[in-house]
């Protein structure tokens, strides 16, 4: 048997601030039997070049390390047949690097949509004719069962992806999703540039968080090369993160409520977060404040002005969120919409390792900024706010209070905003690095490797919608399909991030 | 909600009057002509993510918020491409969703006009040269006009479909 502890113990690791250590089959195995007795979170799975890395969690110490197969034969013991939630990982690491998973219980594509021209685009490539390939859809078979497809140009304004209900009346038994529309070839683009050049791209895998991503890669990238960065810079960075999580719940919690025919709140709702988005162009110069946190600190300092700024928006928020939060609560044919619907099991929750909203809705308490506490946020006091009902009235309410705790590290942040530097050198060199911050939708997980001459050698970032799109299908179980939407929409996975 | 939408009645609209440059004001008026002599009454969009990183319909969205209002102007965002004038795309065409995105555009009935909006949609962005884009709208279906940034603003995106009426009635 081996656990987390064992892989501590093992020195000669290169990566920080937590060890990557290499392990062999039995043991590979072994991590595979603790994922699957819930004894450790599965945090990230991801391929390289002959290596597949998995990055383990343990919650209950707050540590976290990788572990790495060698896979000299282009195979390694699948993990899906033990641990469900590692299956679209695993498809992604054959799709993307030719790595077989021996043993899996799915043994379709993922991202790969035959489309590319090449087979195995970062492993070793091979062409492909690229016209396209027929996807198997699991069978449902039953009297009166039919199926309705739906994507990937949908009705509204958002991300492609094709979901397959099977339907008896208008009660769904099954939803299957099929994503890998906007895969951009991300993690190849990033593999050979510069951290600098990196880290915009990192910052683009999915755009509403690209304060959190673009964090997450930076904070890998400092691990590696032991930079320590300015305390002002940590503070602009905390900044960040909180108006970009209170820009995005306030749009969340307008659309949730306009998905349930109450267009009312979306109107107040998109006015707030249009005044966050101002006070953020304001602060730093972009609106969703792309480009701003580098390696090495944040590109951008706030001025004296901006800080008013950013104070008077808080104050507006203030002023008129508590009104709207009465108006969802005291609304009976809003909640009548949202109260039951959507329901997501603690246990699968659990078992995902879900996060965000999603995980703080079904009891899982899991927050980055507090479990593997980050500056600024390891100075700051804080709620995390869970709910066990898990329905997209729970997903809403915890969205509620963020908000409130948000505008409270705003104020405080700037209340204790630290003198001095904004940015200091990254020296070129080699190294590794793994971080984890949290999103507003849950937690982002980086690794970074850096050759010797500084640039990157391989980064992945694991978007928190890996472990909240398989729970989404499992949340519409029983609905009706016109509350998929509804449904969709508390949980507002990303499809870029998953994409990539 | 009484008093919300009581306060909605008496306080002054948040409503900005638009692009405030000169030019666009006139860009606005000439949008009304444009539109009705050509389509009627409003101008109707299909937006098509093709790819994004999510960042342009973030602020495609914002269009529609009190401030910039974008009904006001008889533009308006439509379910399928059988009711659109204007395919606005972004993303730098991942190849996943070239073929959905032709298909839309064989979809929209003629006359019609394709918007690239965002830097990933006019030539790939910082996605271009990827395995699996292809550089940019253009390299599957025609593009009538480019609205640059990353994500352009809603005011970048407002006056390009203005500019756009105004090219369709040339």
């Amino acid at each position: 048997m081996v656990n987390l502890s064992d892989l501590f113990a093992r020195n000669g690791s290169a990566c920080r601030p937590w060890p990557r250590v290499s392990v062999n089959e039995a043991e590979w195995s072994a991590l595979c039997a603790e994922l699957a007795a819930g004894r450790l979170t599965l945090s990230a799975l991801f391929g390289d070049s002959a290596t597949v890395h998995m990055a383990l969690l343990d919650e209950a110490t707050g540590r976290l390390a990788l572990a790495s197969l060698p896979c000299p034969a282009g195979a390694f013991p699948s993990v899906a047949r033990h641990h469900p939630p590692a299956a679209r990982l695993e498809r992604t690491i054959r799709d993307l690097f030719g790595l077989t998973p021996v043993g899996a219980p799915d043994d379709r594509p993922w991202l790969d949509h035959a489309r590319w021209g090449v087979r195995a685009p970062l492993g070793a490539a091979s062409p492909d004719a690229g016209a396209g390939a027929a996807y198997t859809v699991l069978p449902v078979e039953g009297e009166g069962v039919h199926q309705i497809p739906v994507g990937p140009v949908h009705a509204g304004i958002i991300e492609p992806g094709h979901f397959r209900f099977s339907a008896y009346g208008e009660t769904v038994v099954r939803l299957e999703e099929r994503l890998g529309y906007v895969h951009k070839g991300t993690e190849g683009l990033m593999a050979g540039r510069t951290p600098e050049e990196a880290a915009r791209i990192a910052g683009r895998h999915s755009g509403d968080a690209t304060v959190a991503y673009a964090l997450a890669f930076c904070r890998a990238v400092e691990a590696a090369r032991g930079v320590a960065i300015p305390e002002r810079a940590h503070a602009l960075r905390g900044l960040m993160a909180e108006l970009e999580r209170l820009a995005n719940h306030l749009g969340d919690i307008g659309a949730i409520c306009n998905d349930a025919a109450f267009a009312l709140m979306l109107a107040h709702c998109g006015v707030l977060r249009e005044r966050v988005l101002r006070a953020s162009a304001r602060a730093f110069g972009h609106r969703l404040m792309m480009d701003r946190v580098v390696p090495g600190g944040v590109a951008q300092d706030i001025t004296a002005e901006a800080i008013t700024g950013v104070k008077a928006m808080v104050a507006e928020v203030r002023r008129a969120f508590p009104a709207l939060v009465r108006l969802y609560d005291e609304t009976a044919s809003l909640q009548d919409r949202t109260v039951g619907t959507g329901f997501t099991k603690p246990e699968y929750v659990r078992q995902f390792g879900a996060g965000g909203f999603v995980g703080r809705a079904s009891g899982r308490p899991f927050d980055a900024r507090r479990a593997l506490p980050y500056p600024p946020y390891d100075r700051l006091p804080f709620e995390v706010p869970v709910r066990t009902d898990g329905d997209v009235n729970a997903r809403v309410w915890v969205r509620i209070r963020e908000v409130e705790e948000s505008l409270g590290l705003i104020i405080r942040l700037l209340d204790t905003l630290p003198k001095g530097d904004i940015l200091v050198p990254v020296p070129a060199g080699g190294g590794e690095g793994v971080a984890l911050v949290e999103s507003f939708r849950g937690d982002v997980f980086a690794f970074v490797a850096l050759a010797a001459d500084g640039r990157v050698r391989r980064a992945h970032l694991r978007d928190p919608s890996w472990f909240q799109w398989p729970l989404l299908e499992t949340a519409i179980e029983g609905n009706i399909v016109a509350d998929f939407p509804l449904c969709n929409k508390s949980f507002n996975c990303s499809y870029s991030g998953v994409d990539l | 909600m009484r008093k919300l939408l009581l306060q909605g009645l008496l306080k002054a609209p948040l409503t900005e009057k638009g692009p405030d440059d000169a030019a666009v004001e006139a860009l606005a008026r000439e949008l009304d002509a444009a539109a009705r002599a050509r389509l009627g009454r409003s101008l109707s969009i299909r937006e098509v993510d093709a790819g994004s990183c999510n960042g342009c319909e973030l602020e495609i969205h914002a269009l529609g918020n009190a401030f910039y209002d974008l009904d006001r102007f008889g533009i308006r965002f439509v379910a399928s491409p059988r009711h659109a004038d204007v395919l606005l795309v972004t993303g730098p065409v991942a190849k996943n969703m070239a073929e959905a995105l032709k298909r839309t555009y064989d979809a929209t009935p003629s006359p019609k006009w394709v918007v690239a909006a965002g830097d990933c949609a006019i030539n790939g962005g910082l996605f271009a040269g990827s395995y699996a884009v292809t550089d940019g709208a253009a390299a599957v279906i025609p593009v009538d006009l480019k609205i640059p940034g990353c994500p352009p603003t809603p005011v970048d995106l407002l006056t390009g479909l203005l500019a756009l009426l105004r090219a369709g009635k040339a």
